[in-house]
C-alpha cells in the first residue's frame, strides 16, 4: 500500500502548484468597508478585444472597463461619456472629447483612438463579425468588404479632442450606435504592441472606463478595480468587483447566492422554485429581448399562404403562453416586434402606437383556414416543421404549441430540436416551416429591431419580402425627423399583424436575486447588464 | 523489455493518429456550422472569417495542414475564444483537472480498498450488505446527482454553522477540492469496492492463506500481509485508465462547482463546435489515456514478477 501512496502523493504535490493562481475568495459577497462585490459570471468572457466582441459577458466586462463617446444614464437616455459635447445633423456629426479622460496608464484617450478603433473593426483581416454596426459612417461598408482602403474611412480628427463623421446616407439614431461596444476606442500604440494577443489577458487590454481589470484567470475569475484615471471617479463608489465564479450552472449560482459569495444571481424556473422556499425577495426586470414564431416565406413552404398564417395567429393565445407555458414572473405577452421600453416620439412607441391584438377567435381562425385549404388545393394541411433550440424550456414550448395547432387547427406539427449550431444552419439554409426565434437590441432605437425583415437584412432568416415594409425601413433608417420616423415605423407594425408575418409570443423577462445591500445597480436592455458602475454598497 | 516497451509506444502513435483522423472526419461531418452566431454576417465577413480559420480550404487540404500542425505541437486558434491559443487552454486547465482527478483516483482507490476488504470480511453479513447496496447506489447514480447533493449539502452545514467553513464552489485550496473530488470519485470507488471484494474472495481460499492460518499467525497479519497484498493487483490494473478517465470525465462536476478545468472545455467545444479546441482536447485526452494504458502495462511488469512481457 504504501509503495502506491506515495508516488501518489509526490505526483499531487507536483501537479498542485501548477494550478495555484487560482486562489482567491473574499470574505464576504458585498464589503461595506472595502466597498468590493463580488460576481459569478455566466460563461468565460470569449473576446474582449471591444472590436470584435460579440457576447452578452464580453459586453457586461467591457461595459465596467471601457467608455464610448457618448454613454448611458440609469433610465437608458444619451448622456456624455469621453465626449462632453456633441453636434450631429443628416450628413454627418461632430464630437468633442474631454480633456480630462485618460487611459489606465495616464495617458491621454485622444480623437485618434476612436478613428483607430474603428478603422481596425472595419478591415477585411479583423473579421470583427459586428463591422456592420459601422456601415453609417462614409466608405466604412465598402473598407470592410475590401474595396476601399482603411484610410478612407469619413472620420477626421480635427485635433486630439475633435472627432467628425461623414455619414454614408443620413441617420437618425447615431449617438445611440456611438455608446454601443464596437464603437469603443483602442490606442494605436498599445494595440500594435501587443499583436495577435490583444485582448488575451488583463495585461493585453488597456482601459478608459470606470474600472480597469488586473486579474483575468481564464475559465476561474476575473478582477476589476476601481480605474483612478477614469475622469469621473468621485462618483464611482465600488472600489472592486469580483468575478470568482464562473459557472453555467445556475443551480450552482444559486447556492453560492445563499452562501453568501456572491451579491447577484439570474433564476430559471428551476431555480426559481428554490428561491421562494428560502423566502429570497425574487426581482424581476425585462431584458429587452423579444421572442416570436417566424414563419418560412421561400416559394416552396405553404407558410407563404397568408390566410393559413391568419388562421395561427387567431388560435395562439400570448396571455395563455406567459402564464401556463413559461409560468415564471417578469414575461410579457408578446404583441408586437416591438418591445414596451422602445421609445417613441415623445413617451414610449407602443404608447403611441398601440399593436393590434388579434383576437383568439375559433371561428375565425377556422374560416381562415379553410379558405387557406382551398387556396393551396388540399384536404387537410400538411404537417408543419417547427424548428426549435435544445433546451428543455424550448422542448416545453414546442410541445404546447403541437397541441394548440393539433387541437384548435387540426394541424399537425413536427417538433424539429436542434442544438444552437444546427439550429442557426437549419434557419440560413430555409429547412423549417416555422422557427421560434427572438431577437435582442444592440442598440436603443428602434430599428434596431425595426429592419429584421427587410429583404435585404440577412438575419431575416424566413426570407419575407415586402417592397413596402422595405420602403418604411428606409424611412425609418435615414429619416431625421422622429415624428416621421415613428409614423413609418407604427405602419410597419400593423402590416406585421396584418400580414401576420411574425406570431410574437412574449418579451422576456428575468428573475433574478440581488443582496440587499448593494444599491444603485441599473438593469439595462442594452449595453453592460447588470450595471454595477454606479453602485455602492449600504451599511 | 526495451523491444516491447518500443513497440507499445509506436501502437500508441498509431492509436493516436487514428483518433485525430476520426475526430477529424467526425467533426468536420457533424451538421451545422462553426463561424454561425445569433446574428448573420454578410458574405464579405463570412470570407474574412473562412481565411482567418483556413476554412476556405478544402477539407484534405484542412486536413494536411492540421496534421502538419499537429506534429509541430501546435493546436492552434480556439474558435469561441479568438485570442486564445490551444496550447494555452490545455496547458492552463489541464493541471486543475489533472489536481482533481488525482484526488478523486486517491480517494476512490482508498476507498475501494477499505469497503472491499470489508465487505469480504463480512461476507454475507450486514455490513457487506449495507455496503454492497450502496455500490450499487454509486455506481447507478450519475454523478450530476452526486454533485448537486453534494454542494446542497454544503451550504445547508454553513448555513448551520452560520459561517462558510468550507467554500461551495470555485477553486484554488485544498477546501475548494474536497467535495468535489469525492463527488468525482464515487464511481471509481463504487467499481473498485465490487472488484476488491470479488478478489478478496477468492485469495481467501488460497492454500498460503491455510498454510499461514496452520503456522498460527494471527488473522490481523494474515489479512494485511498475505490477502491484501495478493487481492490488490486486479485493482491496480484497473487504476491507471480509471486515472485517465477520471480526470478527463470531470465535466459535470467542473461545472457545478466552478472549477476551471480543461473538461469544461472539452465538453463545450463540441457543443460550440470549436474546431480547433474539439482537435486539441481530443487529441490531447486521447494520447493521456494510450499512454496511461501502456505504462500500466509495462509497470505491471515490475509488480508482479510472475507476469513475463514478450
Amino acid at each position: 500500500m504504501r509503495r502506491l501512496f506515495f508516488p501518489f502523493l509526490t505526483v499531487l504535490c507536483l501537479i498542485a502548484p501548477l494550478s495555484d493562481g487560482f486562489a482567491q475568495i473574499s470574505a464576504s459577497s458585498a464589503d461595506f468597508d472595502t466597498q468590493t462585490i463580488t460576481l459569478a459570471l455566466t460563461q468565460e468572457p470569449p473576446q474582449l478585444n471591444s472590436m470584435k466582441a460579440t457576447d452578452q459577458v464580453s459586453a457586461l466586462i467591457l461595459g465596467h472597463v471601457m467608455e464610448g463617446l457618448l454613454s448611458y444614464d440609469r433610465r437608458g437616455k444619451i448622456i456624455p461619456g469621453v465626449a462632453e459635447k456633441w453636434e450631429i445633423d443628416s450628413t454627418g456629426a461632430t464630437f468633442w472629447l474631454r480633456k480630462d479622460a485618460r487611459w489606465s496608464d495616464g495617458k491621454p484617450v485622444t480623437a485618434d483612438d476612436f478613428l483607430f478603433a474603428w478603422q481596425t473593426a472595419l478591415k477585411p483581416e479583423t473579421a470583427s463579425e459586428y463591422s456592420f454596426i459601422l456601415y453609417s459612417i462614409g466608405n466604412a461598408e465598402d473598407i470592410n468588404k475590401g474595396k476601399k482602403p482603411t484610410e478612407s474611412l469619413a472620420v477626421t480628427v480635427v485635433d486630439d479632442h475633435t472627432l467628425t463623421v461623414e455619414f454614408e446616407t443620413p441617420i437618425g439614431y447615431f449617438d445611440k450606435l456611438v455608446a454601443f461596444t464596437t464603437f469603443f476606442p483602442a490606442r494605436r500604440d498599445f494595440f500594435k504592441a501587443r499583436g495577435d494577443s490583444y485582448g488575451a489577458d488583463a495585461k493585453d487590454l488597456l482601459f478608459n472606463g470606470p474600472f480597469r481589470m488586473t486579474d483575468w484567470v481564464h475559465s476561474a475569475s476575473l478582477k476589476m478595480v476601481k480605474n483612478e484615471h477614469y475622469w469621473d471617479r468621485d462618483n464611482i463608489h465600488l472600489n472592486a468587483i469580483n468575478a470568482d465564479y464562473i459557472t453555467e450552472d445556475s443551480r450552482a449560482r444559486l447556492n453560492l447566492y445563499i452562501d453568501g459569495k456572491i451579491v447577484h444571481t439570474r433564476l430559471d424556473g428551476e431555480t426559481y422554485k428554490d428561491a421562494l422556499t428560502q423566502r429570497q425577495r425574487i426581482r424581476s426586470f425585462t431584458t429587452g429581448s423579444v421572442f416570436y414564431l417566424e414563419y418560412n416565406f421561400r416559394e416552396d413552404r405553404i407558410t407563404t399562404n397568408r390566410n393559413l398564417r391568419k388562421a395561427i395567429q387567431h388560435v395562439f393565445d400570448p396571455e395563455e403562453f406567459v402564464n401556463k407555458v413559461l409560468a415564471t414572473p417578469g414575461n410579457l405577452p408578446g404583441r408586437s416586434l416591438f418591445p414596451v421600453w422602445l421609445g417613441g416620439v415623445e413617451d414610449k412607441f407602443r404608447r403611441e402606437y398601440k399593436a393590434a391584438e388579434p383576437k383568439i377567435d375559433l371561428a375565425l381562425a377556422r374560416d381562415y383556414l379553410e379558405k387557406a385549404k382551398v387556396e393551396l388545393g388540399v384536404e387537410k394541411i400538411p404537417p408543419l416543421v417547427l424548428l426549435v433550440g435544445n433546451s428543455p424550456t424550448s422542448a416545453k414550448q414546442a410541445e404546447y404549441l403541437q397541441g394548440v395547432f393539433k387541437e384548435k387547427l387540426d394541424i399537425d406539427v413536427k417538433i424539429d430540436i436542434q442544438t444552437f449550431k444546427q439550429r442557426l444552419a437549419k434557419m440560413t439554409s430555409g429547412d423549417f416551416d416555422m422557427v421560434a426565434a427572438g431577437w435582442g437590441p444592440d442598440f436603443d432605437d428602434i430599428m434596431t429591431f425595426g429592419d429584421l425583415f427587410a429583404s435585404w437584412n440577412l438575419n431575416n432568416r424566413g426570407r419575407y419580402n415586402n417592397p413596402d415594409y422595405d420602403r418604411l425601413v428606409r424611412i425609418g433608417m435615414t429619416s431625421a425627423d422622429p415624428k416621421t420616423r415613428m409614423d413609418a415605423m407604427g405602419e410597419l407594425q400593423r402590416i406585421l399583424t396584418e400580414d401576420a408575418v411574425i406570431i410574437p409570443q412574449y418579451e422576456q423577462g428575468v428573475i433574478y436575486l440581488m443582496h440587499p445591500k448593494v444599491k444603485g445597480v441599473v438593469r439595462r436592455v442594452v449595453g453592460a447588464d447588470p450595471d454595477f458602475r454606479r453602485a455602492r454598497i449600504v451599511k | 523489455m526495451l523491444a516491447y516497451t518500443f513497440k507499445r509506444l509506436l501502437a500508441g502513435v498509431v492509436t493516436v493518429w487514428f483518433i485525430a483522423t476520426a475526430t477529424f472526419i467526425a467533426m468536420h461531418s457533424v451538421p451545422g456550422d462553426p463561424l454561425m452566431n445569433d446574428k448573420a454576417v454578410t458574405a464579405e465577413i463570412r470570407a474574412n472569417l473562412e481565411k482567418k480559420y483556413g476554412l476556405d480550404k478544402s477539407g484534405p487540404e484542412q486536413y494536411l495542414i492540421f496534421m502538419s500542425n499537429m506534429l509541430r505541437g501546435d493546436f492552434g486558434i480556439s474558435f469561441t475564444q479568438q485570442n486564445r491559443k490551444v496550447n494555452d487552454i490545455i496547458r492552463d486547465h489541464f493541471p486543475v483537472s489533472a489536481t482533481l482527478g488525482l484526488l478523486a483516483v486517491f480517494f476512490a482507490a482508498i476507498g475501494g480498498i477499505v469497503w472491499g476488504a470489508l465487505t469480504a470480511i463480512y461476507r454475507n453479513r450486514l455490513p457487506d450488505i449495507i455496503i454492497m447496496f450502496l455500490v450499487i447506489l454509486g455506481i447507478s447514480v450519475p454523478s450530476f446527482v452526486f454533485a448537486a447533493l453534494g454542494q446542497l449539502s454544503l451550504v445547508k452545514i454553513n448555513q448551520l454553522l452560520g459561517s462558510s467553513v468550507i467554500p461551495v464552489a470555485g477553486w484554488g485550496t485544498f477546501g475548494h477540492m474536497l467535495v468535489p473530488s469525492l463527488v468525482l470519485g464515487l464511481g471509481t470507488m463504487a467499481l473498485l469496492t465490487r472488484l476488491m471484494r470479488s478478489s478478496m474472495l477468492e485469495v481467501v481460499n488460497e492454500d498460503y492463506i491455510k498454510t499461514a492460518k496452520a503456522k498460527g499467525l494471527s488473522p490481523i497479519r494474515i489479512f494485511f500481509k498475505h490477502q491484501l497484498r495478493n487481492a490488490i493487483l486486479p485493482v491496480l490494473t484497473v487504476l491507471g485508465p480509471q486515472i485517465a478517465a477520471i480526470t478527463t470525465g470531470g465535466f459535470v462536476v467542473e461545472l457545478v462547482f466552478a472549477i476551471p478545468g480543461l473538461g469544461r472545455y472539452f465538453v463545450q467545444a463540441v457543443q460550440q463546435l470549436d474546431y480547433t479546441v474539439i482537435m486539441g482536447t481530443t487529441v490531447f485526452y486521447g494520447a493521456f489515456l494510450v499512454f496511461m494504458v501502456i505504462l500500466v502495462d509495462i509497470i505491471y511488469g515490475f509488480v508482479d514478477p510472475r507476469v513475463r512481457l514478450q
